[in-house]
């Protein structure tokens, strides 16, 4: 009889801490410049926004599942040996990405081919599944993948924006810029992209105070 | 001369860190001093030349259709590369644990962190694309090691002569790091087109 009163409780599925799973990594918690995770793969693929938007959609696809994956796992997988088994689910949901790649959009997969397996080693999905999945329940480990995914994903398409609005004076391949703009080559070189995500976490820190670095 | 010729390109022209942003992480994350970042550099050169003629016998010979199974199996390639990847630093991990304790109390946690780090499988997957030999894979796998440890440990000089220098508070720190990063990478520019 008193069995069934306990399992009832906190059971909401979007409570005000699982709306922070989802908004945090927007600003204070935001994995590129808060976390400094996974920057590695993507800025080579921040020439073109297609490139970043398909890039981004792969990266919260796997973030989200591999998190919920590792955190039904999460009682059964020995201490010893979890990186294999976190790099195994990665490296499997990672292949199936590229093949659904490679037999949809072969245009993007080629241009991108070398990133998109390096989503593997891309260090949010080995940090949220770390920091997050191995320790909560399957749900919260879902909506932080998807948070942590879209959080990176934001910036991804942020930088590839303006490279590609100045760099080739079109968006989506679409010119939007005058004729008398001339496209600027440096926003087409990689050091470009690390200018842009210094520059946003400038922008960020100043009007976020509390997340500037003291020493 | 067309190993040298790699080995050039490799580590400056085509340099993991600051042309292709691989490796980012631990290069942002692990260089600011000069002696931590000699060590993590000295480890990812070393995980490098293994893995990178590793995974060439093991694509070619095991996986490709060619190989002993006569069957295509690139499918397979990226959790059999990363298993090789994760094998090779436990193995280092071990040897170096067991030969040279002073060398592995240094390194600490940055070993076992080389698995995620991107530019040993961006390695791996690099040499898959351009189709080297078996020899001119070693040595792309040891060139870009190379050019790795270059580049940390330059920007770890940098980053500590930076303490001292009068940065605008949200810029400080991470954002300085980034904005070094690409300048970085301007000045490597500059061996393009360089050939011996």
């Amino acid at each position: 009889m008193s069995e069934t009163q306990v399992a009832q409780k906190s059971t909401t599925l979007f409570g005000k801490k699982e709306r922070r799973l989802l908004t945090d990594p927007f600003n204070d918690n935001n994995p590129i410049t808060v976390q400094v995770l996974g920057i590695c793969s993507a800025l080579a693929v921040t020439v073109a926004v297609k490139n970043a938007l398909v890039m981004s959609v792969a990266v919260i696809l796997v973030t989200g599942f591999s998190n919920l994956i590792i955190s039904l796992l999460r009682n059964t997988i020995p201490n010893r040996v979890r990186m294999i088994v976190q790099l195994v689910v990665i490296a499997s949901l990672v292949s199936i990405v590229e093949m659904v790649l490679h037999a949809f959009q072969y245009d993007v997969y080629k241009q991108m081919s070398v990133y998109i397996g390096l989503i593997i080693t891309n260090c949010i999905l080995m940090g949220r599944l770390e920091a997050f999945a191995m320790a909560n329940k399957p749900w919260q480990s879902l909506l932080d993948g998807i948070g942590n995914g879209v959080g990176y994903g934001a910036i991804l398409i942020a930088v590839a924006f303006f490279r590609e609005l100045f760099g080739k004076g079109s968006v989506f391949g679409f010119r939007v810029l005058p004729d008398w703009y001339v496209p600027n080559g440096l926003m087409l070189i990689p050091a470009a992209a690390i200018f842009l995500i210094g520059i946003i976490i400038w922008i960020q820190r100043s009007r976020n105070t509390k997340l500037v670095d003291i020493s | 001369m067309e190993y040298i010729n790699i080995f050039i390109k490799a580590s400056f022209v085509e340099n993991m860190v600051l042309s292709f942003f691989l490796g980012m992480c631990s290069f942002l994350a692990i260089s600011k001093k000069v002696k931590t970042a000699v060590g993590l550099g000295a480890a990812v050169v070393f995980v490098l030349t293994m893995t990178v003629p590793i995974n060439w016998l093991i694509s070619n010979y095991l996986l490709s259709e060619n190989g002993i199974f006569h069957t295509d199996l690139t499918f397979l390639k990226l959790i059999i590369y990363i298993a090789v990847i994760a094998a090779m630093v436990q193995l280092v991990e071990m040897v170096v644990e067991r030969f040279s304790p002073a060398l592995y109390s240094a390194l600490g946690i940055f070993l076992p962190l080389i698995t995620v780090n991107c530019s040993i499988l961006g390695g791996a997957l690099f040499m898959d694309s351009r189709e080297y030999e078996l020899g001119e894979a070693a040595v792309f796998g040891f060139g870009s090691g190379f050019g790795f440890f270059l580049a940390i440990v330059a920007i770890a000089a940098i980053r500590e002569k930076l303490r001292y220098s009068n940065i605008p508070a949200p810029l400080r720190g991470l954002g300085i790091a980034f904005i070094i990063t690409g300048l970085m990478g301007l000045a490597f520019m500059s061996f393009i087109g360089i050939k011996l």
